[in-house]
């Protein structure tokens, strides 16, 4: 295996990881204005993810800078050609992070309920987002021969991309109320299931939805023989089970598996991508490959090696930070954080 | 507007702003970090309402740092696809870095730190914040390393028109990247120390908990002093360094125009509409060499000899940058760093005198050097990221053929506009909270929440 295969599949872990942990922090924000409209009680919904959200988020920022250092071109194509969706990413994120960080900071029911709009919308925005971008690279974007991308920003806005936000939406906001089934205790744990069954239609049809589409209207997944239809179907089959489970008060594996949903999608997405790193509708001939979006063998080896030292240690301490708050969060005001 | 001038104006807003949080970042999370570590060793519950105090305002400021740094980095892909392709084999590396390396640990631990006062030992607790500021001053050097290429490339070859890394070592040691790295922790502790100063005399003149403000000012004002004296050394270390590897940079910061040997220094100068030439200014004789080589001979390059070799090397265009800014801004980081050292010394003083009811009464006033750091912050970058025009990397690619080609001119402006318009809002309630929470003082009991109408404190006592 060479070490431009190494990166496409580090880069993708980068993503899964982040689609897995940020997932269920979006979904979080999603549902706090819906779940409770007590105050103490969306404080125990935000102290579920307080800890975490921003060791989550920088599972983005990393994902971002490796494609950037290990294929320029890809990072350079997608992020000047999906410019505006980019840019609205950015305002998501802006948003949500300064809202979980100033929210509780004053005591005024206005400034709450307002930072908790804000966290739903933004939290909502950049699944959804995440979901058209996506999609978009999977199926493959106008990108001419010197690696520009030629659509416009709504080029990007397509039937199945947009059934793509929807898809990244409501499985967000399902794998959200498992973990929040999770982490909460007494009357907000119950709420929580309850918006879990309540979303659950709406992620699995989407979902469903959305592999038919990328299956039956592109090349990229029909074209990959079997790992892209197991895939799928194991998301969409780890998505019913996880609904099952839950019912059954197995809040542990009802995350479980709506995580290896989270997990199985990504890693299809990539699948199907590979070897390329953008596709062009325009001709294939104009695709960024893993070869001819790269950086030098040099470069990619200083990176393989930082990365195998550093990944395992992030990891571990990762782990340890959900094993510290590992207990699961009562509507206590006396002990809320946020 | 063109397309170079709005990507450049975006590029500079945004990178500006995220530098107004950064420092603070930088200098604060140590002091929290050596507060924190006071109340291990001594068990002294002062020190952990002061803890959490600093902290409160480290996170505030935090939180504004975390997300305006996203935005710097997709803004290479956006606004500079042309540049990420030229540099991406190098300058990606670092930035990928500093993710793995540095931000995932300062955002793991913070986020234990904040919610573990209850779930982790005092030690381990202290320990972690350690982690959180090591984290950030990481971070700081990896950026910096990234820059550091811009500003002067090593360990490098050109290859079918791109640049590829061929020393990772000397990337990492380029001594450019260094002297930004030792200048940038000096003046993020500057920054720490005038904000933790600021304060303490806002609280101490309302003689509210004193003393222990008078312990925050003690240790402020020894960090502050060692940092800014350390930001003025690191300094001129690199304007020394400077004037080998961008001659034109140093010159344009000095608007020394003429190739010469003793050189004169201008202390202060004017310029005319296009910012370029000197219409009046006052020089004193032989100084200039005597800054670069600590004796009154030596030649500095002139900005006019340097154009003229430029043209013979690069072709013919304006290599000079714009040189009124360079000039001004070189001088007012200057002058506001010296500004400091005698402030710092006052402080110092104060301090030796155990603060004098006379002397403490009077000197409400100055809370506003708190702003002090963030002027020299904002020029000192502006200067280094100016003085290097028109090049993005110096001498390598020109920052007009980095720009993203397929963007429009529309969709920048709709992005700048964008970016404005939510940076002046989160300003202005950033500045409330900062400001909320630094008036209000030490927090009373152990919990952190701030409490709705009709809920009820803790019971336990904590703290004192």
């Amino acid at each position: 295996m060479d070490l431009n295969i190494l990166w496409f599949i580090l880069i993708a872990v980068l993503y899964t990881g982040f689609f897995f942990l940020e997932g269920f922090d979006f979904g979080v924000g999603m549902l706090l204005p819906m779940i409770s409209k007590k105050d103490v009680e969306r404080r125990a919904i935000i102290n579920t993810i307080g800890p975490h959200w921003d060791g989550n988020e920088v599972w983005l920022i990393v994902a971002g800078g490796a494609t950037f250092a290990a294929f320029p071109h890809w990072y350079a194509t997608l992020f000047s050609g999906f410019y505006l969706g980019m840019f609205l990413l950015l305002l998501a994120l802006i948003v949500r992070g300064v809202a979980l960080e100033f929210r509780s900071k004053i005591a005024n029911p206005n400034w709450r309920f307002g930072w908790d709009w804000a966290i739903a919308v933004a939290s909502f925005l950049a699944s959804f987002l995440l979901g058209v971008v996506f999609t978009n690279l999977v199926r493959g974007v106008p990108i001419d021969a010197s690696m520009q991308y030629t659509g416009k920003f709504t080029t990007l806005l397509n039937p199945v991309s947009l059934l793509g936000g929807l898809a990244v939406v409501f499985v967000f906001i399902f794998h959200g109320a498992n973990f929040l089934s999770l982490k909460l205790s007494e009357g907000p744990r119950v709420k929580a299931f309850n918006a879990a069954v309540r979303n659950f239609p709406a992620a699995l049809i989407f979902a469903v939805g959305l592999f038919a589409a990328l299956y039956f209207t592109g090349s990229a997944f029909s074209d990959k023989g079997a790992l892209t239809l197991v895939l799928p179907l194991l998301a969409a089959a780890a998505l019913v089970l996880s609904r099952v489970l839950g019912s059954q008060k197995k809040e542990v594996w009802a995350f479980i598996l709506s995580s290896a949903a989270v997990v199985f999608t990504v890693a299809a997405i990539f699948i199907a991508l590979f070897p390329n790193v953008m596709i062009s509708s325009t001709d294939a001939a104009n695709n960024l490959t893993i070869y001819n979006a790269s950086s030098s063998p040099y470069t990619l080896k200083v990176m393989s090696i930082t990365a195998a030292i550093m990944v395992p240690i992030v990891l571990a301490y990762q782990v340890w930070t959900y094993w510290v708050f590992r207990k699961r969060v009562k509507a206590d005001v006396t002990k809320l954080t946020y | 507007m063109d397309l170079v001038a709005l990507s450049r104006w975006q590029f500079a807003l945004t990178t500006i702003y995220h530098f107004f949080f950064v420092p603070l970042t930088l200098g604060l999370g140590i002091f929290v970090a050596v507060l924190e570590t006071m109340y291990v060793r001594s068990g002294n519950p002062i020190y952990k309402r002061l803890t959490k105090f600093w902290g409160k305002l480290f996170l505030i400021n935090y939180a504004m740092g975390v997300v305006t740094g996203i935005v710097m980095e997709f803004q290479f892909g956006m606004n500079w696809s042309d540049y990420s392709r030229f540099v991406g084999d190098i300058f990606g590396a670092p930035l990928a870095i500093e993710g793995l390396l540095a931000f995932f640990l300062e955002s793991t631990f913070l986020g234990i730190w904040i919610f573990g006062w209850e779930r982790i030992s005092k030690k381990l607790h202290a320990a972690v914040m350690w982690l959180v500021a090591i984290g950030g001053n990481l971070s700081a050097y990896w950026i910096l390393v990234a820059n550091g290429f811009m500003q002067h490339p090593v360990g490098y070859e050109i290859v079918n028109g791109r640049a590829q890394m061929t020393s990772f070592g000397a990337l990492l040691g380029n001594p450019r990247a260094l002297y930004l790295f030792l200048h940038t922790i000096f003046a993020g502790l500057t920054t720490g120390a005038f904000f933790i100063l600021g304060f303490s005399i806002y609280h101490l003149v309302r003689k509210h908990d004193a003393e222990a403000f008078q312990k925050t000012f003690r240790l402020a004002a020894a960090v502050g002093l060692v940092a800014v004296i350390g930001a003025g050394l690191s300094g001129h270390a690199q304007a020394v360094y400077l004037r080998q590897v961008q001659p034109m940079a140093a010159a344009a910061a000095e608007a020394h125009y003429q190739t010469a040997d003793p050189a004169d220094w201008s202390v202060i100068a004017l310029f005319d509409k296009t910012g370029k030439k000197v219409i009046w200014d006052i020089k004193i004789p032989k100084a200039q060499s005597f800054l670069y080589y600590f004796k009154f001979s030596g030649e500095v390059e002139g900005i006019d000899n340097l154009q003229a070799q430029y043209e013979e090397m690069y072709g013919p265009g304006d290599y000079i940058p714009l040189v009124a800014l360079d000039y001004w801004t070189f001088r007012v980081m200057v002058g506001v760093g010296m500004l400091m050292v005698l402030l710092a010394l006052g402080a110092w003083f104060v301090a030796w005198k155990k603060f004098p009811e006379k002397w403490i009464r009077r000197s409400g006033w100055l809370v506003w050097i708190i702003f002090l750091p963030y002027i020299a912050n904002t020029t000192g970058w502006i200067l280094t990221e100016t003085a290097r025009q028109p090049w993005v990397v110096h001498g390598l690619m020109q920052t007009s053929d980095a720009i993203s080609p397929n963007v429009t001119t529309g969709t920048v402006l709709t992005s700048l506009v964008g970016f404005v318009l939510i940076y002046a809002v989160l300003m202005g309630i950033d500045l409330f909270l900062l400001l909320k929470f630094a008036k209000a003082g030490l927090p009373a009991g152990d919990t952190d929440s701030v409490l709705m109408a009709g809920e009820k404190p803790e019971t336990k006592k904590g703290g004192k």
